[in-house]
């Protein structure tokens, strides 16, 4: 310890933390007047108590217990209050109050009830601790947390007296055929988890598109013609028969969800997009080749597409290219034409799986 | 003791009739539970007493707060994405199409009375829970309170942030809105990305293709059962070693390396601590009662087709929600197969190992330091730069990539452009934190200079002072004798040193490579320009052994 050697407190060695303040170092009014000669930045040790207030102030300290008692009945007020608005307060009433702006009044006053009760609870005991109850700092030592060398030393030896005495490392054949059935065991529970869902098979390769099916319009439910898409409007469309609510519908709309837009043809950049195109009417898919969010912001003078979730663009006059974004892929396009009765049908499938990109897309 | 065993036993009678009731109930209790040794060694307790320590408090006392309304609303919430039509009070909404578990969250908001402020309890609670979950780790990095014996609670702690994570994604998603679906979908999009066994594990997850009729029953069960039942495992265990190993205290008069200076935890720390418990939950409960939380009505029952702008996750998630958006798009085809480099990138490969750097960080500094001593006493932040510097630069790095994740939010309030927020965040990623490193750095060395200046020449009184040939010069006050201990009695590591390249035979010395990191990494946190050297007792003495002078 440093303090019986002089000269070189300035090394940092292993043992130069603080070692004062024990409770017999404790002397009223102790300041800078204990300093030791060896070390300058010695801890001076804990200083007297000072007293509060209410430590010498009857007065005060009734003033403190008033205070207290009167938060805690606060808090009963409170707590009755919380009963009364959920008895008075029908859950539909709305009430202004500032500046939250039109909100529940049930809400408003069963929180704020319940606020002030927990809060008037709260604050009478941190107050009733703070000025009221005993204040005087108390000195404990720590206790070292590895065992001492002899626990150690014994509890080592009992080990290998018990691992001895098991013979596991002596029967090796029990031994190993223990680490076996512990290996293979979990494999049961791996098991079990196969029926959590299907195989993936092609599943994510094909939509409810196919040759012939009929765009519906995605709000109205209207079979569409090409006169309803005018120039520089953005259309939702799906396959005819697929109706909210249906079984199923979630999970087939979650990939045949079409967007419907309609470019000069002259505009159009991309050769095969404009094969596939009708009349200047391309067909994207709606999902997100980044994430599988609905895409759905269309800025209509650049047949700029962005997707809402991370801001992926798509120029749908040029086959739905990424313009920016962290988008890996364009829109796949589907294949349209008119029908005999002059409707929008498919003309088959996407040519490419819809949606996120996944291992076996390729 | 020399009584007979007949005398004792009418001795022990006899003083159980005289005892009061409660040490009555006491006696019956440690006949059958020990109890007195429990309380011997935990009831005075003493714990040091500092604003920042509160913070975890908050996180505990929030956690409870969640668990009790929680519990709440398992009772009125429906886990069941069967397709039903609403009929409840909330006119909007009535005779539209929507599963069970939107309908129910419905039913919780406008139909169970106090249901929506429950519910708003129990979100901004999780919130909270979160947040100073956050302040509180920034709390034990930046004092150093991770040091022996604490490693394993720090990664506990953080093992309880991650878990924190993963439970508020699963809640957030349970009420199947059109936000909360978009955020699965994000997660069914992210799990495909799965290099080989993606689309098996998003099957398997979600039974089936997205959206399915399972991931929400499925994710109850997590949210309400496996997750927090690990977390409350982790909390009690937390804690407890908080108990057992003994809070940490800054260095002060009468605090040493070898005790804890405080107040007791009977009485003072029990009302203390469990008066700010209400505390906490008070303020949640004014904040629901004022604040509206995920109005889930406003924003529609979930539709694969359709998305709501402003699609955010909660808070504590916008970090690899900005990696993720700030990531150029990228796929790599190789043999027929797909690498999505736009989402592995930023979701498997920074994100886990950000979050491992940070749950190895004290083992990193004890393998730099190569100090094996337990530390109860607090660093100051200022005291070691270099770690205050990484704290930093993380820190900044997070906030950075908050405004990636927000950036369509950043757009509309800014009326600025998207791409230039995007590109912003993309250079900010990497400049940003080096910047951050660099400033904190040298701020920490320059109040370590005023520490310094201030332990040898004293504290500037404003007292000016003429002296008798004329010259007028400024008095400084000398430090209090606690002053000097906080500000110069900590130790200061010294840089390692590689040593001679050759032994003393003029044979070439190999050192090992994982050594000279170790050592370039020592003189970066300790070395000419990591630390400013702290004033020595020489130093002190030669300046204030004749007064006056300056």
């Amino acid at each position: 310890m440093s303090s019986e050697t002089g000269p070189h407190e300035d090394v940092p060695d292993d043992h130069n933390l603080p070692e004062q303040g024990h409770p017999q170092g404790r002397e009223p009014g102790e300041g800078s007047v204990s300093l030791p000669e060896q070390d300058p930045f010695a801890n001076p040790g804990l200083p007297a108590h000072q007293h509060r207030v209410q430590d010498v102030d009857e007065a005060a300290a009734k003033r403190s217990e008033r205070t207290v008692a009167m938060l805690f009945t606060l808090s009963m007020l409170a707590t009755v209050g919380f009963i009364a608005s959920f008895v008075a307060f029908p859950a539909d009433k709305i009430v202004y109050i500032w500046p939250a702006g039109h909100i529940s009044a049930l809400n408003f006053s069963l929180g704020m009830t319940l606020g002030i009760a927990l809060l008037g609870i709260g604050a009478g005991a941190v107050h009733w601790a703070r000025t009221l109850m005993t204040d005087t700092e108390l000195i404990q030592e720590r206790h070292s947390i590895s065992a001492e060398p002899e626990v150690r030393a014994q509890v080592i030896e009992e080990f290998k007296q018990g691992a001895t005495e098991s013979q596991f490392g002596r029967r090796r054949l029990v031994r190993n055929t223990l680490y076996g059935a512990m290996a293979l065991l979990p494999l049961s529970g791996v098991v079990l988890l196969r029926d959590l869902g299907p195989l993936p098979e092609d599943k994510l390769r094909k939509t409810a598109w196919k040759k012939g099916k009929v765009l519906v319009n995605e709000n109205t439910g209207l079979k569409l013609k090409p006169e309803d898409i005018t120039v520089g409007s953005l259309a939702f469309a799906k396959p005819e028969g697929l109706d909210h609510g249906e079984h199923g519908w979630a999970n087939e709309i979650a990939k045949a969800a079409l967007m419907l837009v309609r470019i000069e043809p002259a505009d159009i950049k991309d050769k095969q997009s404009l094969d596939w195109s009708h009349e200047g009417i391309l067909a994207y898919s709606k999902i997100c080749t980044h994430i599988g969010c609905a895409v759905s912001l269309y800025e209509q003078q650049t047949h700029h597409v962005l997707c809402p979730c991370h801001q992926s663009t798509f120029d749908l006059a040029d086959g739905a290219r990424v313009l920016f974004g962290p988008a890996g892929h364009p829109l796949p396009q589907l294949k349209i034409s008119v029908n005999k009765d002059g409707f929008l049908e498919a003309q088959g499938d996407f040519a490419e799986p819809v949606g996120p990109a996944f291992w076996e897309r390729g | 003791m020399s009584i007979s065993t007949s005398n004792r036993t009418e001795a022990e009678t006899s003083d159980r009739r005289k005892a009061p009731a409660g040490e009555r109930v006491a006696d019956w209790a440690d006949g059958r539970l020990s109890i007195y040794g429990a309380a011997k060694a935990t009831m005075r307790k003493i714990f040091p007493d500092h604003w920042s320590f509160m913070l975890g408090e908050v996180a505990l006392y929030s956690f409870i707060v969640i668990i009790l309304t929680g519990v709440y609303l398992t009772m009125f919430f429906t886990p069941s994405m069967a397709e039903v039509e609403y009929h409840g009070s909330y006119v909007p909404m009535q005779g539209v199409v929507m599963s069970e578990a939107y309908a129910s969250t419905l039913d919780i908001s406008f139909d169970v009375r106090g249901g929506l402020l429950i519910r708003q309890i129990h979100h901004w609670g999780a919130l909270i829970f979160l947040a100073a979950m956050f302040v509180h780790m920034m709390r034990v990095f930046f004092t150093g309170a991770f040091r022996k014996p604490r490693e394993l609670n720090w990664v506990f702690g953080f093992t309880l942030l991650v878990l924190g994570m993963f439970t508020g994604l699963t809640g957030y998603s349970l009420p199947d809105d059109l936000l909360s679906g978009t955020g699965l979908r994000f997660l069914h999009g992210a799990i495909l990305a799965t290099p080989v066994i993606g689309t098996y594990l998003a099957m398997f997850l979600f039974g089936g293709e997205f959206p399915g009729t399972e991931i929400i029953p499925r994710f109850f069960a997590f949210h309400i059962l496996l997750l927090p039942g690990i977390m409350l495992a982790l909390v009690v265990t937390h804690v407890t070693l908080v108990f057992y190993q003994k809070h940490t205290q800054f260095a002060g008069a009468g605090k040493t390396n070898k005790n804890v200076v405080g107040t007791p935890l009977l009485p003072v720390y029990t009302a203390k601590a469990g008066g700010f418990f209400f505390l906490v939950f008070g303020v949640i409960s004014v904040i629901a009662a004022t604040f509206t939380i995920n109005p889930v009505w406003t924003i529609g029952p979930y539709r694969p087709d359709q998305v709501s702008t402003n699609a955010q996750p909660d808070w504590y998630l916008g970090f690899p929600e900005g990696l993720v958006r700030i990531m150029p798009g990228w796929e790599i085809n190789v043999l027929g197969h797909t690498l999505v480099m736009d989402l592995i990138i930023p979701l498997m490969v920074v994100f886990p190992v950000v979050l491992g750097a940070i749950a190895a960080y004290p083992f990193i500094e004890s393998w730099v330091t190569g100090d094996k001593r337990e530390h109860h006493i607090l660093d100051r932040p200022r005291n070691v730069p270099t770690r205050t510097a990484f704290g930093m630069a993380w820190v900044s790095w997070y906030f950075v990539l908050l405004i990636g994740g927000g950036n369509d939010l950043w757009a509309t309030y800014l009326h600025l452009s998207i791409n230039s927020i995007t590109w912003f965040v993309r250079i900010g990623f990497f400049v940003v934190p080096i910047l951050t490193f660099i400033v904190t750095k040298r701020i920490c060395l320059g109040l370590q200079r005023a520490d310094r200046e201030k332990v040898l020449h004293g504290r500037e009184s404003g007292i000016i002072k003429r002296l008798p040939h004329g010259e007028f010069v400024e008095v400084h006050e000398p430090l209090s004798q606690e002053e000097l201990h906080v500000l110069a009695g900590h130790e200061q590591y010294q840089p390692l040193e590689i040593g001679p390249e050759t032994d003393e035979h003029g044979v070439v010395r190999k050192v090992n490579p994982v050594e000279r990191v170790r050592v370039s990494l020592s003189k970066g946190y300790y070395g000419e320009g990591g630390q400013i050297p702290k004033p020595t007792a020489e130093e002190y003495r030669e300046l204030t052994s004749g007064h006056g002078h300056h």
